[in-house]
């Protein structure tokens, strides 16, 4: 292991311990250990975004398209990089207030286009699939013909809950008699819904610091394997 | 007189005050402790990992799969292991694998996922050849807009691999236009862009049969994709182990899994412990 190795690991051991220390109380050393992590993190996405996009979509372009002037063809459409450079320098004007409102354009262009990729996409993925997904036969029968006790309640379930969760948003009504008790079978199933995404959370917590412990006692301290 | 002054306090209610950094001693020594033994634990295989299993399986030797790796160090614990068992799962079936991140750090935890999957004994004689057999063509930014463009132009869309040499030297990107040019997709993902954004342009778009590893935050989220979008789905840590076992492919899932479960006793112990405190001191207090 080479002396950059073990100082890699030897600053993340006592960063670790540093982010940790804030389970006991905040203190400076914690503090410390939060900015670093937050400027190197912009850092990083900085020197990324600047290899990955400003010099592969603007620079290579424009570089291709100035030196194609000296050849026979000139490459016009590189020139076309400008647009993408243009909206990206109107977007810094955000950092002077009086001209801050030319940042709104470039915005708004963004807005624009992911909101009319997004419409139609999530429509399509998230209401009518899932739509299909929920029409299914209530009997389940294997292919020899014989009845599946389980599949079939689970389908029942499954329509059961959407059905009463659905019920349960629907606002025009007063939720009483056999309205509010199928509403309030629906507030049921929401509540298995967050309980179980508060057990995987609480699982994912628990993988996120086990994967520390792990670090901390193989790859710095060397206690276990 | 200072008795007199404070309260003495009953077994419950001392339960309900107790310090939450006690808690999180208790917690810190039920992970820990398992990590000192070799303990193995028998993991009842999910249908949505079997399902995943099966579709990979069923992928045939030296298909042409996208890996798309969706997340960043903090996720790591949970998605590296799953990294590393797909990226096996193609080194053992002889896929033509081509890797990308949507997050800035997800071809760096690619190269890391791989460089531990050839440590694999069965793959020790395995002579793979970068921009053949593999590529990864690094990061790039633009979420959404990027899957869409795969669709129609994937050498435009990645111009350069995470090298920096261009596309159109790598021999493995010869005839790939776009995302119809693959067999199938693997995605590994912890949030936004990840397994939702995928199964929305990926799948439902353009038509590519997919299976996920999310992180156990998002499951929840992804899970009703299970069946007609999504092929099979890993969640969390769990999930991960999972199809280590399935896949025998034992690793670091599988080994963190036991800590796991001491963890979830332990927190559901202060869960049923903190109810009864919370009824016997209402119960006395209206009493």
């Amino acid at each position: 292991m080479s002396g950059w190795e073990i100082f890699g690991i030897w600053l993340a051991a006592l960063l670790t311990l540093g982010i940790l220390t804030f389970l006991y109380k905040d203190n400076p050393f914690y503090k410390f250990c939060e900015a670093f992590y937050v400027g190197l993190s912009a850092g990083y996405w900085v020197v990324s975004y600047f290899w990955q996009n400003l010099v592969p979509y603007v620079y290579d372009p424009l570089k291709a398209g100035i030196e194609s002037f000296g050849a026979t063809t000139i490459l016009w459409s590189q020139f076309l990089a400008i647009a993408p450079l243009v909206l990206g320098v109107m977007m810094l004007a955000r950092l002077v207030p009086s001209v801050g409102w030319i940042s709104r354009w470039p915005l708004a262009f963004v807005v624009g286009y992911t909101a009319g990729l997004r419409m139609i996409t999530f429509l399509q993925s998230n209401v009518m699939t899932q739509l299909q997904n929920s029409v299914e036969p209530v009997v389940r029968m294997s292919a020899s013909g014989e009845f599946m006790f389980w599949e079939t309640f689970n389908v029942l379930l499954v329509t059961l809950g959407t059905f009463a969760g659905l019920l349960y948003f629907y606002f025009s009504k007063e939720h009483k008699g056999a309205f509010g008790t199928i509403s309030r079978i629906g507030t049921w199933f929401l509540m298995v819904t967050f309980g179980a995404a508060f057990g995987y959370t609480v699982m994912g917590r628990m993988s996120l610091l086990i994967g520390r412990i792990d670090f901390l006692m193989a790859d710095w301290l060397h206690i276990i394997r | 007189m200072a008795d007199e002054q404070t309260p003495k306090l009953s077994f419950w209610q001392k339960m309900l005050a107790i310090d939450r950094r006690a808690i999180f001693a208790f917690i810190f020594v039920a992970l820990i402790f398992p990590l000192f033994f070799e303990i193995s634990q028998e993991i009842p295989v999910s249908n949505d990992v079997r399902m995943l299993h099966e579709a990979l399986e069923a992928i045939p030797d030296g298909a042409l799969v996208l890996y798309s790796f969706d997340y960043d160090p903090p996720s790591a614990p949970e998605l590296q292991p799953m990294a590393i068992a797909v990226i096996k799962a193609g080194l053992r079936k002889k896929w033509r694998m081509v890797y990308i991140g949507l997050w800035p750090q997800g071809p760096i935890q690619c190269d890391m996922a791989f460089r531990d999957a050839m440590l694999d004994e069965r793959f020790k004689d395995l002579k793979l050849t970068y921009g053949t057999d593999y590529v990864n063509l690094g990061f790039q930014s633009g979420n959404e807009a990027v899957m869409q463009r795969m669709g129609s132009d994937i050498p435009g869309t990645f111009p350069r691999d995470f090298r920096g040499t261009p596309v159109a030297q790598l021999p493995i990107m010869n005839g790939i236009r776009n995302l119809g040019n693959f067999d199938f997709l693997i995605n590994i993902s912890s949030g936004y862009p990840g397994t939702r954004e995928w199964v929305q342009f990926g799948v439902d778009r353009f038509g590519l049969p997919m299976v996920s590893g999310s992180t156990a935050v998002q499951t929840t989220e992804v899970s009703p994709y299970v069946g007609r979008q999504l092929k099979g789905l890993m969640g969390g840590m769990r999930g991960a182990a999972e199809y280590e076992q399935i896949s025998n492919n034992p690793g670091r899932a599988l080994k963190y899994m036991v800590g796991q479960s001491v963890a979830h006793v332990v927190v559901i112990f202060f869960i049923i412990v903190g109810n009864i405190a919370y009824f016997a001191t209402r119960k006395r207090n209206q009493g």
